[in-house]
């Protein structure tokens, strides 16, 4: 069940994707995710499918690990969608009972549905092809000029390297407490909600248990390695633009182009 | 209760780019009260062996006979299994999780659906066995030492009273005097409670003084099955997988290639003493 969330899990590979600069992915799924929201259309949604499908492609991640992060929000996706579909005023299509489809709400249900789904898999690609550290490396370098304004950008970005670094390692860890307590009869998965609930704290307990212990020993290390912060500090690996990079960001800009020209001559839109 | 594995393999993540073999075509047979040494360096599989013994793993070929009956058949009842199998993890920090000890090891025989005097009997039994006493009963685990934490941990698989106990290297990370306790508690908890006893380890000197039986993993495939100076014999070999025979072999093979006339599967201190002494005395 704690496997299926994709986001935060890296996936190794050496595709043109991969090798890109942290910052030019982070722009670029922005780019990406605004535009979803902005072009509502299904001119526009085919044109994001189509970028989607070559950068998937380019990739060379197997698809199915996209479409894993999906499932993780799938009744998020509906509660969403129903909401919509039942509560936007507009002209009434469908009536029964208390419940009214109306066409907007239609409309915006199925919209919603493609933000959603398009968003998940769009960041989905953004870290599966990149490493957590280089994410927030990328975030550091990206967001420097905030720190004029007195914004804790390094500290902001080290806490977020910590939480996504410590994903993968407590799930693991809470698979093997369930084992443990599984070993022990433990039984996670019948009764109703109370009974299930209660069946949580004998896992609950000994992950919080070491979750603070291991984030003991990280600040214990750090101190011991003459962590102070971000002021003056040097990176191994700095960020350098490469070709690729600057290409890729042509290639936004033409992607904003095109969904542009599309809105204007060959806008398709939902026949309602 | 005899245990049967036939043709166990398991694969990790099958389907993915992580994809691993982590068992390749294990067969093996484990009487009743036996006493048996897995051992393997890291990844070696023996982790992931001994969680399918109680159904926790599932094979992705091979099946595991449990008193003749397959773990796997339909209606087979895995709660049960691990009541009858019992496994104790590496970590005990895994299972602990209530404010007292006595409760915590109550979790298990509770969830075999025991009345409540039947649970409270079993835990204290437990504890007795594992050598806490009262005083115990009421302490958090949390503030216990790590010895005293593995113990309770133990004692928390012991109360489900099961046939078979399998520890997955109980004495990790331990002192060599909370690791020769909680070996010796083992030897003792085989011989007076007649159960069969799987001890993980990577470390032969930890299993040489207790086991009869030692059975050795190299990358999910069976290398050695056999009595532990049977084993020991091997110590060449058991070096290139990443292992080596306990520091006594090698010292009765040095003497024997010096021409003593010593016993070279003498593998713990007293009994290469011994050996050495009656040679001594003969000469």
């Amino acid at each position: 069940m704690l496997k299926d969330i994709t986001l935060g899990q890296y996936y190794p590979g050496t595709s043109i994707i991969h090798r890109l600069d942290p910052r030019v992915k982070l722009v670029g799924t922005l780019v990406f995710i605004i535009s979803l929201f902005a072009f509502g259309s299904i001119s526009a949604y085919i044109v994001a499918t189509a970028v989607l499908v070559i950068v998937i492609r380019i990739s060379e991640v197997p698809p199915k690990f996209m479409l894993k992060g999906l499932r993780a929000i799938f009744v998020l996706m509906l509660i969403t969608a129903l909401f919509n579909l039942f509560l936007t005023p507009g002209t009434v299509l469908v009536r029964f009972w208390k419940l009214t489809i109306t066409q907007e709400g239609l409309r915006m249900a199925i919209h919603m549905a493609f933000r959603l789904s398009y968003l998940i898999i769009g960041s989905s690609v953004m870290t599966l092809t990149t490493t957590p550290n280089q994410l927030t490396d990328g975030l550091e370098t990206g967001l420097r000029g905030l720190k004029k304004i007195h914004f804790p950008v390094h500290e902001v970005a080290m806490m977020m390297s910590i939480a996504l670094r410590f994903i993968p390692i407590l799930m693991d860890e809470t698979d093997k407490i369930i084992r443990a307590q599984e070993a022990r009869g433990a039984d996670f998965d019948s009764g109703g909600i109370i009974k299930k609930a209660k069946a949580l704290v004998p896992l609950l307990v000994p992950l919080f248990v070491a979750a603070f212990r291991r984030a003991n020993d990280l600040a214990m290390a750090m101190e011991a390695r003459g962590y102070h912060g971000g002021e003056g500090r040097t990176k191994m690996k700095p960020l350098v633009y490469k070709t690729r990079d600057y290409v890729s960001y042509l290639l936004f800009v033409l992607y904003l182009i095109v969904m542009f020209l599309t809105r204007k001559y060959i806008k398709i839109d939902f026949p309602l | 209760m005899p245990i049967r594995i036939e043709h166990l393999s398991y694969i990790y993540g099958e389907g993915t780019s992580f994809e691993k073999k982590a068992l390749d075509d294990i067969s093996l047979e484990i009487g009743d009260g036996e006493f048996i040494g897995l051992i393997g360096h890291t990844g070696s599989g023996k982790s992931t062996l001994i969680q399918h013994l109680n159904g926790l793993n599932k094979a992705s070929s091979g099946r595991i006979l449990v008193d003749g009956e397959d773990i796997r058949s339909e209606g087979y009842s895995l709660k049960k299994l691990r009541g009858k199998v019992g496994l104790v993890f590496q970590y005990p920090e895994y299972q602990l999780f209530e404010a007292e000890v006595l409760k915590d090891v109550c979790f298990g025989p509770h969830n075999q659906g025991l009345s409540d005097e039947e649970v409270l009997a079993r835990a204290k039994e437990a504890l007795a066995a594992v050598g806490l006493d009262e005083s115990y009963y009421e302490k958090s685990p949390f503030d216990l030492s790590g010895g005293q934490k593995r113990r309770v941990a133990i004692a928390g698989i012991l109360a489900m009273k099961p046939k078979v106990l399998v520890l997955d290297e109980p004495t990790a990370g331990m002192d060599p005097k909370g690791r020769d306790e909680i070996l010796a508690l083992l030897k003792e908890l085989h011989e007076s409670q007649n159960i069969t006893v799987i001890l993980v380890s990577h470390s032969m000197e930890d299993v040489a003084g207790c086991v009869s039986r030692i059975i050795v993993l190299d990358e999910g495939k069976i290398l050695y099955d056999d009595a532990p100076s049977g084993v020991f014999r091997h110590a060449r070999e058991l070096e290139k997988v990443g292992l080596a025979a306990p520091q006594m072999t090698y010292v009765m093979q040095a003497l024997l290639k010096d021409g003593w006339d010593v016993n070279a599967d003498a593998s713990t201190v007293p009994q290469a003493r011994d050996e050495i002494l009656r040679v001594l005395n003969k000469g």
